[in-house]
């Protein structure tokens, strides 16, 4: 086919829109972002937490959160010397307006953050039929909810019952470790607005993450060991009645 | 809808996310296996006694068969999507294999058999039938209209060999379903290897039961004669296999008890509150130990035919009943604790809902339709044989 100037000067803004449609259906980008130069994972620090639930409010505004569920909660315990092994447990709506006043002073009050352990080998990638949640090269489990079958298997696989069927869209949820920011060289929401520093995202390929000097010097913990799920959510602090 | 808490939950996990429709998910596969596996008892061991109950026994499973996937299908956030299982399945997940091994036990296995039992009877109908039904049955002939002894002959020694591979098939559709319970680590009550092995053996003690009420009831409904001695044969596998069943389940609980890990007190108490009635009354006294009772009074004593009856039609419904509610007990039990073993949830059942129990009952009376269609178009009853046979062209009787 012979194309004319007349012709190419009619196809090119085609084209030139045609593309953009393209564009748009490819993810953001994040032009100097490797995934093979980083390994996620976060640092919590139990002694820091207040309990003001500022993180979950703002991982509920960042990544639109349904009300009633959570990509990430904070739990208070309330330790009686006696009873180390039955705490009583609370997360009203999911600390995401603090707590009320504890006027029990017998024992310890403790506040402890959680959210997706982004496990290495994650027991909910591996239930997935269709590999709809997968880990990414660095590290962050994640959800395509454009595949996801909805059989919530998933939700039944994982330990630390950070997942939940979004009702909005019939799918998996769960914390991404905001991607969409780690990527771009931002923190995620929740640290960023933490008044206290308790939560720190952790580059555990980076050998200039202060997360490294962190876990030489301090003894760190993760949740459940004994799933041997690979957890990277490091808690210091930790008190042994925490589930 | 408020769904009460009793201690604390992790707050995801305070809405159950496995209804109803996934407990009706094993007990309808396990009525398929189980179906199936007493099918195979007169065609592979030669239990000549049970035969009045093969084709009906077949026929039972392709009807459960059929409906297997449709609770899942509804339940599925997205049904739209279920195909991506076939055409991209994660290998890693247990899940994932449903569908290869739901199509190669109705594909390769069942239709393959059924058809070939049939064969002869499609053919002979073909010609017989007038109007509709003809074309019904000159389709399922699938073309192969030959009746010579020797096409007859190669009917019977692959249908046996079909049912040789059936049986670890049966097995492997439902000791799968069981393991995808019980390959979930975070889940206590569901984690153990013991469970495939459950699953298999309840399955063929479900599948037994309601063949052998569906016989009793079709022999009531036909006004037929109930050959008791197969009714006595039947009666007796279902009580040797739930002894073993049964055994199974008491020492999964035994070790439970003596182990008592960290999950235990918090699964005991569940036992002894949110499930003691399905679990306790109506699994265990009800539904298991009562029907064992009853079977082994008819195999100690000599009981007269209408007692020994009765008994089985009271067993057999018990039985089936204490397997449901097994299935109800796994499936709804597991996620009514918390992970954290600090608390307890509440499952609340919706009834015209799209999980409700409406579409619960619905789908539990389609495969007794689906059945009814079958048993129309594709007679099981042998007592008719001879009726038939009187009818029918001089090859039959050659055969």
């Amino acid at each position: 086919m012979d194309i004319t100037r007349r012709r190419l000067l009619v196809l090119l803004p085609a084209a030139a829109v045609a593309w953009e449609f393209v564009r748009a259906g490819t993810p953001e980008s994040a032009p100097n972002y490797k995934t093979s130069e980083h390994w996620w994972g976060m640092l919590i620090d139990i002694t820091e937490c207040i309990g003001c639930g500022s993180c979950v409010r703002a991982c509920a505004q960042e990544n639109d959160v349904p009300d009633g569920y959570y990509r990430t909660w904070i739990e208070r315990y309330h330790v009686t010397d006696y009873a180390i092994e039955r705490p009583q447990v609370e997360s009203p709506n999911g600390g995401k307006e603090g707590f009320p006043m504890n006027e029990d002073s017998s024992g310890k009050n403790f506040f402890v953050p959680k959210l997706c352990n982004h496990c290495a080998d994650s027991p909910c990638t591996q239930v997935c039929p269709v590999g709809a949640t997968f880990v990414s090269p660095d590290g962050v489990v994640l959800v395509d909810k454009n595949y996801c079958l909805g059989c919530r298997y998933c939700v039944q696989a994982c330990p630390y019952g950070c997942r939940f069927i979004n009702p909005k869209t019939n799918t998996a949820d769960k914390c991404s470790l905001c991607y969409h920011r780690i990527t771009k060289g931002l923190t995620t929401a929740c640290a960023e607005v933490c008044p206290t520093g308790a939560r720190q995202l952790a580059d555990l390929k980076n050998p200039k993450d202060p997360i490294h000097e962190y876990l030489r010097t301090h003894s760190v913990q993760i949740l459940k060991p004994h799933m041997a799920t690979g957890a990277k959510v490091f808690y210091n602090g930790m008190d042994g009645s925490v589930r | 809808m408020h769904i009460p808490v009793e201690g604390f939950m992790y707050p995801n996990e305070v809405e159950l996310q496995w209804s109803v429709l996934i407990v009706l998910y094993p007990f309808i596969t396990g009525l398929v296996a189980g179906a199936f596996i007493l099918a195979s008892l007169e065609r592979v061991f030669r239990v000549q006694a049970v035969k009045p109950t093969y084709r009906l026994a077949l026929l039972t499973a392709l009807s459960f068969l059929l409906v297997a996937p449709l609770p899942l299908q509804l339940h599925l956030g997205h049904p739209e999507r279920s195909l991506e299982m076939y055409l991209t399945p994660h290998r890693s997940s247990a899940m994932a294999m449903f569908g290869f091994v739901y199509l190669w036990y109705l594909m390769a296995v069942l239709l393959l058999e059924i058809w070939l039992d049939y064969r002869r009877d499609i053919v002979l109908k073909s010609q017989t039938a007038k109007g509709l039904p003809r074309l019904i049955y000159r389709i399922l002939t699938l073309g192969s209209d030959v009746l010579s002894d020797r096409s007859l002959r190669i009917d019977e020694r692959l249908g046996y060999f079909i049912t040789l591979i059936g049986i670890p098939s049966a097995f492997l559709l439902h000791g799968y379903v069981g393991f995808i319970f019980g390959s979930v680590k975070a889940n206590p009550w569901w984690s153990s290897p013991l469970m495939p092995i459950v699953f298999i053996f309840s399955a063929m003690v479900s599948g037994i039961a309601a063949v052998m009420l569906l016989y009793m009831l079709s022999s009531r409904l036909r006004g037929k004669q109930i050959d008791i001695r197969c009714l006595d044969k039947i009666a007796q596998y279902l009580m040797y296999t739930f002894i073993i069943d049964f055994s199974l389940e008491m020492l999964d609980l035994l070790q439970r008890i003596y182990e008592a890990d960290e999950s235990f007190r918090s699964l005991d108490f569940m036992v002894h509150t949110r499930l003691w009635t399905s679990q306790v009354i109506v699994q265990i006294l009800l539904g298991t130990v009562t029907p064992i009772a009853l079977l082994g009074l008819t195999q100690l004593f000599s009981l007269t035919e209408s007692i020994r009856k009765r008994i089985y039609a009271v067993a057999g419904c018990l039985t089936v009943i204490g397997i449901f509610a097994m299935r109800w007990n796994v499936v709804i039990g597991g996620q009514l604790f918390s992970k954290s073993f600090l608390g307890y949830t509440s499952y609340k059942m919706g009834f015209a809902t799209r999980e409700g129990l409406l579409t619960a009952i619905i789908l539990m009376i389609l495969p007794f339709i689906i059945l009814w269609i079958l048993v129309k178009i594709l007679p099981p009853w042998t007592d008719e044989e001879s009726t038939s046979a009187s009818e029918a062209i001089p090859v039959h009787a050659a055969s």
